[in-house]
């Protein structure tokens, strides 16, 4: 990925995710209250501040996307209403756009099926691991 | 009282005992629940990318529905309700969203977040009352250890849910009150329960039960009640504690049976 591509993506989830990184504070609150905090390499404070440096490509390739539960705490706690668990979400839809990169496929679906798997984890699994 | 109800495809299925002790308690307490013709599925979880406006159509059908009929609509399950409401926040706030959804689906007049999305607990505490509540239980769940589980879909971002104090909820404590139990209040109940990453992975989804199910085990919890099938299958799958629908206390307390396979 050149260094343009990564500016346009970044310029692209910012658009999905309707984030505004200038309006953080750096305050951390939303990192400090993730329930998810240790699962990930990168915490919700770090997507806002690299995505709006540019830098999309380290976010896009480290499993901390697929960290994140969409508890909606981060979005909860700040102050400045930044939402960073959007801006999450739109590194995860952009990796998983381009065809073939899907995180579950149909055929994967029985793997996680058992006698009481509720419809709804089907769909929101769906939802959030395939395009 | 009237109201529309949409179900959501989980409490057709795996989590009936939800739909049906819903109806058959609002029997009971005098609310007629409608079910509103040729529902869609709510896809689970609110589409929060906002280049994703065909995923929210479902939604706003629904909403569009219960307008023309001038009923708020009613919903029991979390995770229909944030969707629903979110995206119906949506339609009120959201210029893109509302044009494009209104032209697609060619809406006239244009749908613009008029309906009052209410979940069954909201129904409770502001238009039934839980005064009325007390007065229909038979079998009071005296001496009965009960902690709520609210997770996360209940409460955030209150913002746009206002559902209740999202730090310090109180309405479920107050049902069980009402219903003759004692409320456990546990500081793990607006946390997180792993929701949809237990389709991948279980060792996070588990930690998260187990923090959960332990902190109510010492603070005295017998029994959890939610409102969340995905909830429900998560505390059940990675904890040792009874877990319940609300709906399933209230009918039990109301004193009606509910059969196992109904
Ligand atoms: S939504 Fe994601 S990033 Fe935000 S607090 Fe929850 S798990 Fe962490
Ligand atoms: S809580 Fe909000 S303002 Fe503070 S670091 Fe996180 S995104 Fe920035």
């Amino acid at each position: 990925m050149t260094e343009n591509e990564e500016k346009k993506l970044c310029a692209e989830a910012l658009i999905i995710s309707g984030v505004k990184p200038e309006k953080c504070m750096k305050c951390g609150k939303c990192s400090g209250a993730c329930p998810s905090y240790d699962e990930m390499e990168y915490h919700p404070h770090q997507f806002v501040d690299m995505v709006s440096k540019g830098q999309i490509k380290k976010l896009m390739e480290s499993a901390s996307i697929y960290k994140c539960l969409s508890c909606f705490v981060c979005v909860e706690r700040c102050p400045r209403n930044v939402m960073p668990a959007n801006i999450i979400e739109a590194v995860r839809a952009l990796q998983e756009r381009p065809q073939g990169t899907d995180r579950l496929t149909p055929d994967e679906v029985k793997n996680i099926l058992d006698d009481d798997t509720p419809q709804q984890l089907l769909m929101a699994a769906f939802r959030k691991y395939s395009r | 009282m009237e109201y529309d109800y949409y179900p959501g495809c989980t409490l057709k299925n795996k989590a009936s005992h939800l739909d049906i002790c819903a109806r058959k308690a609002a029997e009971k307490l005098g609310a007629a629940m409608t079910e509103i013709p040729e529902w869609q599925c709510c896809g689970g979880v609110y589409p929060m990318a906002g280049n994703e406006t065909a995923q929210k159509l479902p939604a706003v059908r629904a909403l569009n529905e219960a307008k023309s009929r001038g009923r708020d609509l009613l919903c029991v399950c979390s995770a229909c309700y944030h969707v629903l409401k979110s995206v119906n926040y949506d339609m009120a706030n959201n210029a893109t969203v509302i044009t494009k959804a209104n032209t697609y689906l060619e809406n006239d007049p244009w749908y613009k977040g008029e309906t009052r999305v209410l979940h069954y607990l909201e129904m409770l505490r502001d238009d039934i009352g839980f005064e009325k509540v007390k007065k229909c239980v038979e079998k009071p769940l005296t001496g009965k250890k009960i902690a709520s589980y609210y997770g996360c879909l209940l409460l955030r971002p209150s913002k746009i849910m206002k559902f209740d104090n999202p730090e310090n909820p109180s309405v479920m404590e107050s049902l069980i009150k009402a219903l003759g139990g004692e409320p456990v209040i546990d500081p793990f109940r607006n946390e997180c329960c792993g929701g949809y990453v237990s389709a991948e992975d279980t060792e996070l989804t588990e930690k998260k039960v187990r923090d959960i199910v332990e902190s109510v085990k010492a603070h005295g919890g017998e029994m959890i009640v939610t409102a969340c099938p995905l909830c429900m299958y998560n505390l059940k799958k990675y904890g040792d504690l009874p877990v319940k629908y609300f709906t399933e206390l209230i009918c039990e307390a109301f004193g009606i049976e509910v059969l196992e396979d109904d």
